[in-house]
Parts: structure tokens; sequence; C-alpha cells
């Protein structure tokens, strides 16, 4: 029974800035699954209910309806948190001026910062993991079944600390994150599952908050990523700070009132800025007509030309990227063979425009894919990872990701410059050795600076974290030979491993990470542990219960089509039909610790035939199996029971 | 001088406790994976340290070990499987990118028999390293022309013959850098082909022509970088 709990389903999660979902992999094709509401779409916004009278907790609601309270209670809710995830005090302050959101008064420098939420105040991550919780609810509803495992989708160009905050967030939310998977590469697995071609493509993802630029070569269902590029806080986001920022400026200088103190006015001018934009895709014109505070209205027609005019900036800097991992592939743009286009952003006509200069597409007869809706490739292409991970389908069996880190790894070296270890560009998992001695006599420890960036000093790049090796037995200076291993696993995230070779002892690492939550931290963080009212606790139980119960019965119901059903004696088999009876009797009550004594009587009761079972697969006999560790013998992969998945609570 | 390579020694698989040699990737007995092996970054795609390799073939075998070995294959293996999965896979990828890059190639080749020379760490200063005497007049003059160049971008000047000229230093200089290629690649032969006199000559002759080619390499990306700036 060793591991059962992971022959549950895997999900694959897109968390955007704007947008998240939840897919699946249905038979061999992907599909999103749609929350309570019907829409396939959960908003990345986060509200706060107003204070309990009781005054407990308030409730925390995720989505559509958290979006509502965004122009009545603006304090009270958050959005595009993926622009702050991974990054320190520091450098969300320019990015804090673009949205409503207030630090806490108490955050320090060097601490993970804390968004000031009503009354109450949450990091980044946890932000993030209150929307994977509502992917997770509604997966859960969905299937009738617990969901613990996800492929979690990230920009291409995320960091190291961006991409451990995302890995915390999922924790947090009760989810074990199997794989982290570049988007615009998932972009790819999505448009290359029914097309079984060879090829070059390039994946222009333009989404809510982020942007990035992928290039990969397909062949034999093996997806090569040959270089990345983007910009992390480039997306839709900004053209609407951009129109929002042009009407506050028109409304204070013509009628003389500044909304920017009004913060509910302000959104819902922001609304209508969204709402300009995506007519601008459509028409030629967009209006606003916004009633003011003081009664005057803001009318202002915006024709297509002149929003094309204004974004042009916005649109530029995607152009950079491109060209820089097209140099980077070593390829020109006419050897591109596709482009496949993600990203709600990438509906507006300027930035195909924009595609098709880049990649000289219309000069040569093609035009960029679009075929799968913008808004939904990502997940989609998550949910055939986390198929990949999963390894029980034939529809994606041959397929493989072989995706790159994007930026370079470097050590701090003497006077500041950076020596480094792993180029960008390298695919992942990718591993670098060096050596390092002491520079005075007796010296126990060294430090290690570790930074990400193509910069030449470490100042100008990005500070990843800083190593003290400890324990390192005390020699003369220079003697010391501490061997170090830097792997970047495939999320993207680095790990580090020091041994000292002359003693051969294993250096004590203590690692600080400069940005990003301590393990003790993101533990204290999980949701469950704070708000997992008993009576839902029995409600996953039930539902828990009767999944294995279901998986199980499944499996008895097909046994007689098993050689090894023929060996058994007929008490044997009355024996077996006659607990399964039961079981499916009891399933029906709402009693789940019956239901699961009554689970484990029938798995009892079909040992022997597991056991012959497991004697036809395979020569040596293996003692001790029983119906459900044998389950996936049982038949085709696609409609195999699922082993029981016991219930893990602590 | 070539060091003996073969350093495999026996031990014995994890799983199924039956001794194998220590350059195996899966056990031959009972296929499980192992942990990285010994041995260099040829010996992970069984082959011989040579320097002219057959790339479609290399990338062939790539592709058929990352199936096999890859983090995605060992997502719901026993934890010990999974590390060595990884640990296997950045060494597969680590030993790809260095052998399918001719440059590093011979680096890699150069520093496992013995070669001491500066390859590691890219970075600006290392252009500083020795001129070519050969090239000394002629870098000397070109790097002139590349400060005026800059002088006059900064203050917005075209200067069309100028511009012509380090044009002209472009192609030259490219051209000698394919010179360099070419005899790289008859070298490469050399080594491959010699028996251990030959190969000592042959050694330091490839040491020369890589510091050659770093050196010509990073000029004719200065000179492109100054004339594409805007």
């Amino acid at each position: 029974m060793a591991d059962l709990n992971s022959t549950g389903r895997v999900v694959g999660i897109d968390l955007g800035t704007t947008n998240s979902l939840v897919a699946y992999m249905q038979g061999d094709a992907p599909v999103v699954i749609p929350g309570v509401d019907g829409s396939n779409l959960v908003p990345s916004v986060v509200a706060l209910d107003p204070p309990a009278p009781g005054g407990g907790r308030p409730t925390v609601t995720v989505g559509n309806s958290a979006r509502k309270s965004l122009i009545e209670n603006p304090e009270r809710v958050i959005y595009s948190v993926k622009r702050l995830m991974g990054r320190g005090l520091e450098e969300i302050q320019s990015e804090l001026k673009m949205f409503p959101f207030r630090l806490a008064d108490d955050v320090e420098a060097g601490e993970v910062p804390r968004i000031q939420l009503g009354e109450l105040k949450f990091t980044p991550p946890e932000i993030s993991a209150y929307v994977l919780r509502q992917l997770k609810r509604n997966a859960e509803r969905f299937f009738g079944a617990p969901v613990t495992q996800a492929v979690i989708t990230v920009p291409a160009y995320f960091n190291d600390a961006q991409r451990q905050a995302t890995k915390d967030a999922g924790r947090m939310a009760g989810l074990e994150v199997l794989r982290l998977v570049n988007e615009p590469t998932a972009a790819a697995l999505a448009y290359g599952l029914d097309r079984a071609k060879a090829g070059t493509i390039a994946v222009y993802d333009f989404g809510g908050g982020t942007f990035d630029i992928s290039i990969l070569k397909l062949r034999d269902g093996i997806f090569e990523v040959q270089s990345t590029n983007g910009d992390t806080h480039l997306g839709g986001d900004d053209i609407d700070n951009l129109l929002l920022t042009i009407a506050l400026d028109e409304i204070h200088a013509e009628h003389g009132v500044d909304l920017r103190g009004h913060p509910g006015a302000v959104q819902a001018l922001r609304k209508a800025a969204i709402e300009a934009k995506i007519a601008l895709s459509s028409e030629q014109a967009a209006h606003f007509d916004i009633e003011l505070p003081n009664g005057d209205r803001y009318q202002r027609e915006i024709p297509r030309g002149v929003f094309e005019l204004f974004i042009e900036p916005i649109l530029e800097r995607t152009a950079g990227p491109c060209k820089r991992a097209l140099a980077d592939a070593g390829l020109t743009p006419e050897q591109i063979d596709e482009v496949v286009l993600v990203g709600g952003s990438t509906r507006i006509p300027a930035v195909r425009q924009l595609v098709d200069d880049l990649f000289h597409l219309a000069a040569r007869g093609k035009k960029p894919h679009t075929e799968l809706n913008p808004d939904e490739v990502v997940a989609l292409g998550a949910a055939v990872q986390a198929d990949i991970l999963a390894g029980a389908s034939k529809s994606t069996e041959e397929m493989l990701l072989l995706d790159v880190t994007p930026l370079s790894l470097g050590i701090e070296a003497l006077g500041g410059t950076v020596a480094r270890i792993i180029q960008r560009n390298s695919t992942i998992p990718a591993s670098a050795t060096e050596h390092f001695t002491t520079g005075v006599d007796g010296q126990t420890n060294v430090a290690i600076h570790v930074v990400q960036g193509e910069r030449e000093l470490a100042a100008d790049c990005r500070s990843l974290a800083r190593f003290d090796l400890k324990g390192i037995p005390p020699m003369s200076a220079g003697l010391p030979r501490i061997e170090v291993k830097f792997l970047i696993d495939a999320d993207g995230i680095l790990k580090v491993t020091a041994r000292e070779q002359r003693s051969g002892q294993a250096a004590k690492i203590e690692v600080k990470p400069t940005y990003g939550l301590t393990d003790e931290q993101v533990e204290s963080m999980i949701l469950d542990s704070f708000d997992h009212a008993e009576e839902d606790f029995a409600k996953r139980l039930l539902i828990e219960a009767r999944n294995e119960a279901e998986t199980i019965l499944a499996a008895v119901e097909r046994a007689p089509q098993s050689p090894a059903w023929q060996m058994l004696t007929a008490d044997e088999r009355a024996a077996i039909k006659s607990a399964g009876d039961q079981l499916t009797t009891i399933k029906q009550t709402d009693d789940a610790p019956a239901i699961r004594a009554a689970t484990l009587a029938l798995d009892q009761a079909t040992r022997r035939f597991a056991e012959l079972m497991m004697e036809a697969a395979v020569s040596t006999a293996i003692r001790g199996k029983t119906m459900s560790t044998a389950g996936d013998d049982l038949g085709d992969a696609v409609t195999a029971p699922h082993a029981m998945a016991p219930a893990e609570f602590k | 001088m070539l060091k003996v390579l073969d350093t495999a020694v026996p031990v014995a698989c994890w799983s199924c406790s039956i001794g194998h040699n220590d350059s195996t990737l899966f056990c031959p007995h009972c296929s499980k994976i192992q942990p990285p092996p010994g041995g260099d970054y040829f010996s992970v795609f069984a082959l011989k340290p040579h320097l002219q390799l057959d790339l479609p073939a290399l990338e062939h075998e790539f592709h058929r070990l990352s199936r096999k070995l890859h983090p995605d294959r060992f997502a719901r293996a026993l934890d010990n499987e999974k590390q060595w999965s990884l640990a296997d896979t950045a060494l597969l990828n680590d030993a790809y990118r260095t052998l399918k890059n001719p440059l590093s190639r011979t680096e890699y080749l150069l520093k496992l028999v013995g070669s001491e020379f500066d390859s590691s760490h890219e970075g600006k200063e290392e252009k500083a390293a020795r001129t070519p005497g050969d090239l000394l007049e002629e870098v000397f003059d070109l790097n002139m022309q590349l400060e005026e160049m800059r002088q006059a971008r900064r203050t917005g000047e075209e200067d069309a013959a100028l511009q012509a000229s380090l044009s002209d230093a472009k192609d030259k200089f490219t051209a000698l850098l394919e010179a360099v290629d070419r005899d790289l690649l008859s070298e490469w032969k050399v080594w491959d082909e010699g028996d251990e006199t030959a190969r000592n000559a042959s050694q330091k002759q490839l040491v020369a022509l890589l510091d050659r080619r770093r050196y010509l390499s990073n000029l004719v990306r200065d000179v492109t970088e100054t004339l594409g700036a805007k």
C-alpha cells in the first residue's frame, strides 16, 4: 500500500494575472473544468467579506463574486497579485503605484511584503493560494473526489523566487505541485497534441501581466525549447493603467475633479477602460461615458488609431525579447515555421500586426495560430503536462517537454563581478560544480552569493540567495576544497549541495533566500490550518471514502474478465460478491467510517485474487498485494480504477 | 597524456543488488534507474572521446535517453528514483550541451586530457587576453575606429566613410574567423586519428586555435554591436 495517494487525478492549473483556470485530460483531449457559475475563467481576484458581527475571521471570497466588491469595497479586494509574487519590498513600490493596494505598515526590509486587506494582512503567495484553493474546489466538485496534485503554469521568464513563491502558494492551498510548467511551453503542448509534426515554432504569450516568447523545436513528440525571453511585468494591465491614467488626467484637467482619492471611482473608471480596450479589438472606436461625483459626465471617444498610438510603446517592449530569443536560438524569423498566439492581449489587432512584422508571416503567406482560445490554451497545455506526469495515458506517452532556464545563474566573485556558472537557455535540469576555498587560516565558514541575470555586476543582477557553508574543518587558508553543486531542477528552481573534499565532510549549508518565505512560514500559512471547519472536514472525509469505495467496486466489477478469476474457488468468489454487495449498500449512507470498513473488508476478500493476478502478470509472486495495488493491471489505462486514496489528515 | 577514462568500478544495484559497472544509467539486470555514473560526458552517450561527432546521431541519442531519464517519467516514483532521475538528467543535459557545440566540445576534451587554458566564465574582460601577434596592427586600427564610431553615435553623427570602413573590417575578421573554423576541423581529424605523438602536437595546436577563435569572435561581436546600435 506504498503510495496510494499518488494515483489520483493530476489537474493542470493556469494561475494567471487576470484569470485562472483548471483543466484535466478527458480521454485524449484536455478540457477546462467550469466553476459553480458555469464559467471557465475564475478571475484572480480575492476579496474579504465585511467583518463578521461576532468578531470572527471574515470570509474570503474568490473570483467573480470577489470582483463584484471591487467597486463597492475596493480596500477589501486584491487583484493582479501575480505581479507581486516573489518580489522584494523595494521592487514592488513602483508596481503598487498602479494598484489601489496598500502595504501593511509593519513590513520590514528583507521580509516578504504583506498587503493590507481590510483588517488583515496577506503575503502574495497567500492571496494566490486562495485562488488555487478555489480552483481545487471547482475540480473536486466536478470529479466528486479530492484533488491533491497539480501542475501549475508560470511565465517562462519567472525567476527562481517567483517560481518558489508559486510553489509555496500551491502548498498553502493543499496541492502537491508536481511540476511548474512555463506558460508558452504549455501552450505549445496544447497545440502540439493533435498534430504530430516536426518544425520550429515560436509562442508569443502576451497576457494580463506578463510577456513571454519561447522558441521550440518539435520532433517525434519531443518539445525542445531552444530559447526563451520576456518581461514579467508587461501585459494587458499596463494598457488598462495607461488608459486609466489618461482618463484620470483628462477628468482632472477638464472637470477639475481628481478622482485619485476615490478608490471606488477609480475602479469604475478602470472597468470602463478595460471595456474600451476590449471593444477596440473589434470596433473602430470606443466610448467613455462616465458620471463623475460632481454630476458632470466624462465623455470621450477613442478611435482605434489613437488607441494604437497610445499603446505603441507598450507593444514595442515585446519586440526586443522576441529578437533576443531568435538570436539566442541562432535563428532568423524565416526559420520559424509556426507562430502561436497566447494570452488575452493577443486579441488586439495591433499586437497581431506586430507579430506579423517580427516573424515576416504575411510575406511568407502564413498566419499565426489562434485556433485555441488564447485565454484557455495555457490551462489546456497544463492538463496535457499533468497527464504526461501521471504517466497512465496513451495519448501523451510519446510526449516529452524539455524546457530551459530563462536566466543565467552566477556567483558573485571578487570585486562584485559575476562568474556565470549556468548560462541562460540551458536545458533543465542543469547543473554546475564549483570549488571554493578559505582565505584565512582556520576559517570555518564560506559565504556564497548566488545571483540570476545577464548583467556583468552582481549588484545589477537579481540576488537569489546567500549560502553560508558551515562546519569546514579548520585548516590553513586555501587548503580546504569545498565542492558545491548547483542544480536547477525541472521546475527551474535552484538546489545546492556542498562537500568539503579533503575531509569528505558534507558542509552544512544555511540558505538565506533573498526573497521568499521559509519552510516554517509556508507551513504556518497553509490555508486549511485556520479555516478548515469541522463540518467541511467531515464532508471531505465522506467524499474520499466514497471515492475509494467506487474505485474498488469498479475493479471488482471487471474482475471476472481476468483469467485469475477462474482460479478462485466458488467460496472465494461468493465472499467477494458478498463483500461487494455490502459495500454497494453502505456506500449510499453518510457514514464515512462504515464505508471505509466495508472497503477494507472487500479489499481483504480480494487479496488472493489480487495475488493470482499479480502472479499472472509478473512471474515472481509479489506477496501482500491486495486488490487496490493490483488495480492498475485490471483494465486499460483510461478506465483503470484508481487505487485507494487514503485520507491523510493530520 | 590521455588519462585512462575507464574508471568504471563494479557497484551493486540499489534495487536488485546485482553488481554492475559504474558507467551505467540503468541496471542491466532489473532496468531500474541508477545514480549518476562516473566517467566523462562522452561516456554518457557511449562515445569515445573524439572531436568529430555525428550530430544528428547525438541528438537522437539525447532524445532517446531523455525519454527514459527525465523527471517527468518519475513524477510518481520512489523518492530515490526521483533524485537520480533529476541528477542523471542534469548530467545528460550538461553533457549534450557541452558536446553538441563544437567549441565547448573541443575545450571539454582538451581539459579532459589535461590542457590548462582559460575558458571558464564568459565575460567581457577575457577580450583583454593576448592579441594574436599577426593581428596586432589591424586590431589596434579597428579599436580606434570602434571608439570613433561610438563617439559619433553619442553625438548623433552619421559618418558614412567610417561605417563603410567598419563594415569592411567586419567582413575581414569574419573571414579570418571562418578560416580558424576550417583549421579546427582539420585539426580535429588529426587528433581523432593520430597516435600519442600526433595528439600531443595537435593538442597544442587546438589550444592555440581556440584562443584565436575566441579573440576573433569577440572582435566580430563588438563590431557588429557597434554597427547595429542605433
